[in-house]
């Protein structure tokens, strides 16, 4: 490292010591470097997010672009607040959100507890567990559908074999009551290994001294798991955590691709909800403004969630 | 002088680890089960595909690989012996099925449209967030930690929320469904993610190298580029695998916005059917195609995986 660096500046040194054209200045270097993500960020987000806006208060259909555009205020947000299919759809999402995070969170920091007692191979299967994060949802997505069917399925068959019921009863996908747990199921295979690795950094992070220290004032396995170990992980779990409430308050291909939101509108989490009514039903104006209020919510999450990451880094 | 005695959490004691490596080793096997059972799939006979219960022993096929990249028609046993004998594998198989390969699936331009707009975007997303993520780390920038900001913030919107006014905007542009319209939407998407990262890795190379090297003489463009950048390899090279794993797997952008000429592998696996049904061997084998470059670049990543994934904020 050292080396190479030395290496580098050697190179660098120009033949003439003093140069007379410094280039550009400083402040014109910075904005010249910044300028241009800033360009293609106004350019993809934040143009579109304006017109979105502005269209969230017409009555715009994008299948009939002939069609006058009629303002109609405020009426596409009251409808949204009024409407009992969006808050249907905010339940769905919030079960989903709620039981993914709960599980992962478990599971994730378990795993980590386990994998940081270095075993031997520890590294090896660690990096086995982290297989399914890194997957495309959507073509994995695709696949358990297959795993899923209740007449030759891998999944109905491990069940019955467990528990005795017979498979072609075990539709995940097919019935009301199974739906919204299949889908859960499909993510924290999915992303436990994600909490898993952040909860192990935080494990990774405390230092030795601390155990020692507790070692000798006799502190039992326990107090030590309850007053060190979990307190010093917090911050990285509640980081997990947050990422992945934003992640699955987005969530679409994943579930999409595994159930459509139904069966009926069992599974339908916002994003689903979001496609159907813009892309489905083409209310372009009315899924506009469902849009904005999707943003100012995960808005508010993103502001928490840069206030945590924020904690986390001053440690 | 060692404080650690065998009970010490510091030194987890033999028995302890064996029950660990027990357990994770178990729930690493069992998470393996679909990725293995994909692969399975893919060099199975479709009805051996769907045999209940599952086959675990079979004699492996390439079926599924031929269904992938061609497509069938059915014909009369008495027309497909009227035919000369199959040049290869594939005729007969699939004549075995009473049908005759009828031309090329669009399994492959999928493909090549996922290459092309993964390293499009990819090669954008890396050298518009050096540029910013210099800048952010080196100059006092007003306001700095807003714009730092907003930009991570436009990560957070939902693509579905973003999907409506950047359908109608590339109606008007003539974009849609072409890949130009689909690397500036990715890259849009990654930059966020490659000026986070890199601003981590280059706030970790020392100023003082650029200082020296400016005190001799370099501008400060050339400093960044024969000082910053030599020293930043390592972060833009995993910047780089991120950007192109999020643009490899994308597919919310991809299933809305594309259709025909631009659309991705995502979009298209899941639609790839047979007679009767979903074609799963002819799946499973374009989702195995489709998964080995990302397990080779997991096991390539694996020591930059966290920072990564946490937007740079947790470093080992």
């Amino acid at each position: 490292m050292l080396n190479r660096t030395a290496d580098t500046l050697a190179r660098a040194t120009p033949s003439r010591v003093a140069r007379k054209v410094r280039g550009l200045s400083d402040r014109g270097v910075a904005w010249l470097f910044i300028a241009p993500t800033m360009l293609l960020l106004l350019a993809i987000n934040i143009f579109p997010l304006v017109w979105a806006i502005g269209l969230s208060f017409t009555n715009y259909r994008a299948n009939r672009p002939n069609e006058p555009i009629k303002n109609v205020g405020l009426q596409n947000y009251q409808r949204i607040l009024g409407d009992s299919d969006i808050w249907i759809a905010m339940q769905t999402t919030a079960h989903f959100v709620l039981w993914t995070i709960v599980l992962q969170t478990l599971i994730g920091f378990a795993l980590a507890y386990l994998i940081d007692r270095k075993f031997r191979g520890h590294a090896f299967w660690t990096t086995i567990i982290l297989i399914p994060m890194m997957l495309s949802p959507a073509v994995v997505g695709n696949f358990w559908r297959f795993l899923y069917q209740p007449q030759t399925g891998l999944f109905a068959y491990a069940v019955s074999f467990f528990t005795g019921i017979p498979n072609t009863s075990i539709d995940m996908l097919g019935s009301v009551g199974a739906a919204p747990w299949a889908i859960v199921i499909v993510d924290t295979w999915m992303w436990t290994p994600y909490v898993m690795l952040i909860c192990l950094a935080g494990l990774r992070s405390i230092p030795d001294y601390i155990y020692e220290a507790a070692e000798v004032d006799r502190a039992s396995p326990w107090r030590q798991f309850w007053s060190i170990t979990l307190p010093m992980a917090l911050p990285f779990i509640m980081l997990a955590v947050l990422f992945r409430g934003i992640e699955n308050f987005k969530m679409f291909d994943m579930v999409n691709l595994l159930t459509g939101g139904g069966p009926g509108s069992t599974t339908e989490v916002a994003s689903i909800t979001l496609k159907r009514q813009a892309f489905e039903s083409w209310r372009t104006g009315y899924s506009s403004a469902f849009a904005i209020i999707l943003f100012v919510a995960v808005f508010g999450l993103a502001n928490i969630y840069v206030k945590a990451l924020n904690r986390v880094k001053q440690r | 002088m060692s404080l650690t005695t065998a009970h010490s959490v510091v030194a987890p004691t033999p028995l302890s680890k064996r029950i660990a490596g027990t357990i994770v080793i178990l729930y690493a096997l069992v998470s393996i089960v679909p990725l293995l059972w994909i692969f399975a799939t893919s060099i199975k006979t479709p009805p051996d595909s769907i045999a209940y219960p599952p086959k675990v022993i079979f004699e492996p096929s390439a079926e599924g690989y031929c269904n992938l990249f061609t497509t069938r028609t059915r014909q009369t046993p008495e027309y497909i012996s009227s035919l000369p004998p199959a040049a290869n594998f594939c005729d007969e198989v699939t004549r075995k099925r009473n049908m005759v390969i009828a031309g090329p699936s669009n399994f492959l331009p999928r493909f090549v449209n996922s290459l092309v707009i993964a390293f499009g975007s990819t090669f954008c997303a890396v050298f518009l967030g050096t540029l910013a993520a210099y800048g952010f780390s080196r100059f006092k920038v007003p306001l700095a930690d807003d714009l730092l900001f907003f930009i991570l913030s436009t990560r957070m919107m939902p693509p579905i929320a973003v999907a409506v006014p950047i359908y109608l905007m590339y109606r008007e542009l003539g974009l849609s469904d072409s890949a130009l319209g689909m690397i500036l939407l990715y890259t849009a998407v990654n930059v966020s993610l490659a000026v986070w990262l890199l601003k981590g890795f280059i706030d970790e190379i020392p100023r003082e190298y650029e200082e020296a090297a400016m005190i001799d003489g370099y501008s400060r463009l050339q400093s960044f580029w024969r000082v910053v950048l030599p020293q930043a390899t390592t972060g833009i090279a995993a910047t780089a695998i991120f950007c192109l794993i999020f643009a490899w797997n994308e597919y919310a952008f991809a299933a809305l916005l594309t259709s025909g000429t631009a659309q991705t592998a995502p979009p298209f696996i899941p639609t790839i059917i047979g007679e009767g049904g979903q074609d799963w061997p002819a799946v499973a084998a374009g989702t195995t195609i489709f998964l080995i470059p990302i397990l080779v670049f997991t096991v390539l990543l694996r020591k930059q995986l966290l920072r990564g994934i946490t937007f740079g904020a947790v470093r080992k």
